[in-house]
């Protein structure tokens, strides 16, 4: 039965009063660190859906005087060809594109501004390739092949860079984790802490109630609600602030529109994720009190 | 229950009439029972004594005889460390712990320092036993508040303990040992912080609870209220305990 009521002075505590702050400190980081967890998640596996199965064929631009003319356009034209036909007799590969103007320009863009440059620069013709996901492409050989038939070809898989951005967001996912469990745990010990000192200051009236028939349970119960209304007050304060953090920082990043950025927002899934540290982090700390109460009150007769 | 109307001669008000129960069983027994501190000496040695229902005695020995550690055995603070303690017919030492808080609410205990918490009112402090046994919040109210206009605390219900006189916690300290109809009643020193005139009407008063049938005991250093009172004695000398019986027991 919960009762809106407690013989214990609890309020009186020093202790209790910092709880609250140091929970709310607590879930914020937690908070924090989930919310960048779920995000590189997100990042890492978009990158991944992303750029696997394509391929990137470049061919470079001729040089020299070659570079001069319709001859040159002529010539550019056939090496393209040439590459297409080698890709479209590899088995596994379903799509193969050639990559616009426009386009080429559209990724020169962030570099290069957006000025009509296409025409004094010599750019490499791209070639945009599907593989079937299950398809196994020797690279090595693909690139031979593609480089003896127009020399200078280079074929990119994207696979080392994906690699290692990918490698970059485990990593830092595992150091959120980390701070996910950290906090928790220092949560716990905090609780815990905090209880012993209630218990140690209030003994003489435990004992009390002890003495004049009170089960251990409704000893548990006066520390054990206290605990929840504590942590959930602290858990609230933590999440809101969390929250607001996370929902500036979405609006800034949003307004970067950078393609690179991981997206900042989360969805409604990732949002209760996030709801719910404050609410396991109240009945941790509950738990822990009544767990560390009754341990207290075992060892008397 | 109702508390019928009886008139006090102690304190002004009305007393609960017939609250406690003799059953004919021996509320208190004790065989060879010894007592240490975890690994210090053997503060008890072979006690043994047998307390019927309704029975008075007081508790006597010098300071360090023993006293308070054989009240804390009575009143389930302690188990003994051997020797077989029977209260309300249980086995102490073999009774589960979880049914030895329903014993304790068998037992009422005034303690020497009353042991009143200071930031609960005195109906709070009062009300605690009937609370901690799950009782209804009206009928606590309500009983809480008859038993404490009949000892005199009608002006001082919603009063904190630290406001009242010595006597006045006293009076506080023994309305909740006996709001649960506790079957024992265990004092240990009432009459150390008041001056005599209040330490005989405690005793009057303790006796009126004795008639009522509760089985009392109570432990003083006051000579004059042991002869003067003549209940048999348990009289405790470096640890061991022997029964001093009087012609009259029982007679005020």
């Amino acid at each position: 039965m919960l009762r809106n009521r407690t013989d214990l002075p609890l309020q009186q505590d020093a202790t209790r009063r910092f709880l609250p702050w140091l929970v709310a400190i607590m879930v914020y980081l937690a908070t924090l660190a989930l919310a960048g967890l779920l995000v590189l998640n997100d990042a890492a596996g978009r990158w991944d859906r992303g750029l696997s199965g394509t391929l990137t064929v470049q061919i470079p631009p001729l040089t020299g005087e070659a570079t001069a003319g319709r001859d040159a356009k002529a010539g550019e034209r056939k090496r393209v060809a040439k590459a297409i036909k080698v890709l479209r007799g590899t088995p596994g590969i379903v799509e193969v594109r050639v990559l616009g103007n426009a386009e080429i320009k559209a990724l020169l863009e962030p570099w290069l501004g957006t000025g009509d440059f296409a025409a004094e620069l010599p750019l490499p013709a791209l070639i945009d390739v599907k593989i079937r996901p299950d398809a196994r492409i020797n690279m090595d050989g693909l690139s031979a092949v593609l480089d003896g038939a127009v020399p200078g070809t280079t074929v990119d898989d994207h696979r080392k860079w994906l690699d290692r951005l990918i490698l970059l967001a485990r990593f830092t996912q595992l150091i959120a984790a980390s701070i996910v469990f950290l906090v928790s745990a220092a949560a716990v010990a905090t609780v815990i802490f905090v209880t012993r000192a209630g218990l140690s200051i209030h003994h003489e009236f435990i004992e009390l109630m002890h003495f004049i028939g009170a089960q251990d349970g409704y000893v548990a119960r006066q520390f054990q609600f206290q605990a929840l209304g504590l942590g959930l007050s602290g858990s609230i304060i933590g999440f809101v602030l969390a929250a607001a953090t996370l929902l500036a920082l979405g609006v800034i990043s949003g307004q970067l529109q950078a393609s690179l950025m991981p997206k900042m927002s989360l969805d409604l899934s990732q949002w209760l994720m996030l709801a719910a540290i404050p609410v396991i982090v109240a009945l941790i700390s509950m738990i822990t009190a009544r767990v560390t109460v009754l341990k207290v009150l075992a060892r008397m007769p | 229950m109702g508390y019928a109307i009886l008139r006090g001669h102690l304190w002004p008000g009305v007393y609960p009439k017939r609250i406690f129960v003799r059953d004919g069983i021996s509320v208190v027994r004790f065989q060879n029972v010894g007592m240490r501190y975890g690994l210090g000496p053997e503060i008890l040695h072979d006690v043994s004594f047998m307390l019927e229902p309704g029975s008075f005695h007081f508790l006597t020995g010098r300071s360090g005889a023993g006293k308070s550690s054989l009240l804390r055995l009575l009143y389930l603070a302690h188990r003994p460390s051997r020797g077989l303690v029977t209260m309300f017919d249980h086995d102490i030492l073999t009774t589960p712990r979880r049914e030895l808080p329903a014993l304790r609410r068998k037992i009422g205990v005034v303690f020497q320092s009353f042991r009143l918490l200071d930031h609960l009112t005195v109906m709070d402090n009062v009300a605690l036993p009937l609370r901690i046994a799950g009782g209804r919040e009206r009928e606590i109210r309500e009983n809480v508040t008859e038993l404490l206009e009949w000892a005199g605390l009608k002006d001082c219900l919603d009063a904190h303990p630290e406001t009242l006189s010595g006597g006045q916690k006293q009076r506080v300290a023994i309305a909740r040992a006996v709001v649960n109809k506790p079957r024992l009643l265990l004092a240990d020193e009432p009459t150390g912080n008041v001056d005599e005139v209040i330490a005989m009407r405690l005793l009057y008063l303790f006796e009126e609870l004795n008639r009522l049938g509760t089985t009392v005991i109570i432990a003083t250093h006051n000579e004059a209220l042991v002869t003067r009172f003549r209940h048999a004695q348990l009289h405790l000398e470096d640890g061991e305990l022997t029964i001093r019986r009087v012609a009259a027991a029982g007679a005020a």
